[in-house]
């Protein structure tokens, strides 16, 4: 288990204030000026030694995507934009962050800023965050009034304003194009890549976008230096992360841990195990709701950082783990989760946009027992249809978690939707995947 | 996609009233010249607040010429966006997050809750128009599962019982307390707590 002294996140859980003497007295802010003053190729190639990788799902290298920004200014302005549009379902760490530690992201803001040439810095929350947007706010405003931030940052000489500007409710603002079509006054649908946004982002301009979880981390990670960082974990999965534990567990939580720690020491020393057992285990979506899941005899053994996701084929993520016990219907959960996407697709492309309601009404149907044998293949067929064929991520969000359940349960689904399709009972309709609308009037 | 009905008893006129405009003003500076399109959001929050937690069409006309951009550029950020709400809703509006994680924790017995204690269907006012309720997705606070948002506030670690007892307050006038319902102060676990323990003793 991670000591304390290692952890990143001293106020997780609020028993110090979030304000800027408590945050100082657990040293934010402490010799910012001195890590500015070593200029930004040391800063970038720091992060780089560290081996961070975003936190917001993708986990690509944090240190390359800065070295992408354009080393000097030219006539355009340079952006940082923090994507604190935390939606992903069973992801709450960056909830935290703002109310609990906005210090430590404020830090953050100005490090990255001045190591990517930006004067400013708009951090982008989740509408439904506004007491946590409120708290973010003052504590802006106390590093504005101590001359942290503004004119001449910490005695840096360096100029950063940082702003908050709030989404409305969309999931598909978190993608990160999306997120600057919002911030621009847009409805939010993803833009095409390349251009990437780090030399065309927000008004055309270069522009860095960053997790709360990662921007959170460099202040610490430059004061105690890339090697500490990267002697937790193991190799191109370092550090420490924010585990989010809930579902059918008997205490869910948020816990900071080491990379690679195994799923079930989080589950049973922080979660307070499995309710039921760990017998009682049925599966675990180990990254937030867009990662496959788990059947139980692979979290008997998995570790939780980024490779060895992929290896069980499913993904770190946000590391958003939810517990699902034999209680419940696995193929009702999935059912819900087929029709959060359907709710959120942006509409842009229409694999996604009608694929997602496809998956949706299928599944309905399946949980119920009303599909036919053939369905179970053509399901699987739909989001191979979907994946790989959108402009943002959420092709494969959408369709990876149905992929998962198809891979590790599909006999249950078979057991429960077994007789033969509606052709071959002698119907003369054409066979479409929408049959049942022709007999069910509110499918 | 989401479906949204706009109401069909609309104001004539709308205008931002003077704390709306002061800090409209305060939210352009914020984006650069020239850029004022971005403030589109934010101004829809404020038209929302003045008009009782709804957005008529007239003050999306009213934000379309403050911004000098097309009505139909507002009207497709304001249906585009789930916080919006485009028709009245009620004093206190019960947001109940059904979202896998909550749903594991009991979140469609809230809905039960809902449908029995206030209307049987969502977006529906109660007759003294004082609560409405729908459900919502993953309102990001799912370590506190189930939980519900009225109106700005989150109320986490719920069960039926409880939230039972917020609806009967709430009919009785008398104030609700948001947070945990289970004595929790943020995401920490509720029993056995084994980190940061130095700092919860100091």
């Amino acid at each position: 288990m991670l000591e304390d002294k290692d952890r990143i996140f001293k106020n997780l859980y609020n028993d110090f204030g979030s304000d800027l003497k408590s945050a100082m007295d657990r040293g934010d802010w402490s010799n910012t000026k001195e890590i500015c003053k070593k200029g930004r190729e040391w800063i970038i190639n720091e992060i780089k030694d560290s081996q961070l990788r975003g936190r917001g799902g993708a986990g690509f290298p944090t240190g390359v995507k800065w070295s992408f920004a354009p080393k000097v200014l030219g006539s355009r302005p340079h952006y940082l934009v923090i994507n604190a549009d935390e939606s992903e379902p069973g992801t709450c760490k960056d909830r935290d962050i703002l109310r609990f530690e906005p210090h430590k992201l404020i830090e953050g803001c100005l490090i990255a800023s001045y190591a990517v040439n930006a004067h400013v810095c708009y951090i982008y929350i989740r509408g439904e965050y506004v007491n946590e947007g409120a708290k973010l706010q003052s504590a802006i405003d106390e590093a504005y009034k101590d001359g942290l931030i503004g004119k001449n940052s910490s005695g840096t000489g360096w100029d950063l304003d940082i702003y908050i500007h709030y989404g409305a409710g969309a999931y598909i603002c978190g993608e990160e194009t999306a997120l600057l079509e919002s911030l621009e006054g847009k409805k939010g649908q993803p833009r095409l890549k390349p251009p990437f946004p780090a030399l065309i982002g927000l008004y055309g301009c270069p522009t860095i976008i960053n997790n709360v979880e990662t921007i959170a981390v460099v202040p610490t990670i430059l004061k105690r230096g890339a090697n500490w960082f990267s002697s937790l974990g193991r190799e191109r999965n370092t550090g420490t992360k924010i585990y989010c534990i809930s579902g059918n567990v008997n205490n869910p939580c948020n816990v900071e841990e080491e990379m690679g720690v195994p799923l079930k020491d989080l589950i049973e020393k922080h979660a307070g195990g499995v309710e039921g057992g760990w017998d009682n285990l049925k599966a675990v979506i180990p990254g937030g709701s867009s990662m496959p899941l788990l059947p139980k005899h692979i979290c008997d053994t998995i570790k939780m950082d980024f490779d060895s996701c992929v290896e069980n084929k499913t993904g770190l993520g946000t590391a958003g783990i939810v517990v699902i016990n034999n209680d419940q219907d696995i193929i009702k959960c999935m059912a819900r989760i087929a029709r959060f996407y359907k709710h959120e697709s942006c509409g842009q492309c229409t694999p996604c946009r009608e694929g997602s309601g496809w998956m949706w009404r299928m599944l309905e149907r399946m949980a119920k027992g009303e599909a036919s044998r053939e369905e179970v293949d053509m399901l699987m067929d739909v989001t191979k249809q979907i994946e790989g064929h959108t402009i943002c991520a959420f092709g494969e969000g959408s369709s990876w978690p149905v992929q998962g359940l198809l891979r590790h349960f599909k006999k249950e689904i078979e057991e429960r939707n077994n007789f033969n399709p509606l052709v071959n009972t002698g119907q003369k309709n054409p066979y479409l995947v929408d049959q049942h609308l022709l007999e069910k009037k509110n499918a | 996609m989401s479906l949204k009905k706009i109401s069909k008893n609309q104001p004539d006129i709308f205008e931002f009233n003077k704390t709306s405009l002061e800090l409209a003003k305060r939210i352009i500076s914020n984006y650069p010249e020239g850029k004022q399109q971005s403030a589109v959001m934010a101004f829809l929050y404020l038209a929302q607040r003045q008009n009782n937690n709804w957005i008529p069409l007239s003050a999306m006309k009213y934000i379309a010429k403050f911004l000098d951009m097309p009505y139909v550029k507002v009207y497709e950020v304001a249906t585009f966006y789930t916080m919006y709400n485009l028709a009245p809703v009620g004093e206190y509006f019960f947001q109940v997050c059904t979202t896998t994680p909550c749903m594991l924790r009991g979140a469609y017995k809230l809905v039960n809750v809902c449908k029995n204690k206030i209307s049987k269907n969502e977006n529906e006012l109660t007759p003294d128009s004082k609560i409405s309720w729908m459900e919502v997705e993953c309102l990001g606070a799912c370590v506190n599962a189930p939980m519900i948002q009225i109106n700005d506030e989150y109320f986490e670690d719920l069960d039926e019982k409880k939230l039972e007892t917020i609806i009967e307050n709430i009919k009785k006038g008398q104030k609700i307390q948001p947070g945990s319902f289970r004595g929790r102060k943020s995401s920490e676990p509720e029993k056995n707590r084994i980190t940061l323990m130095d700092s919860k003793n100091a």
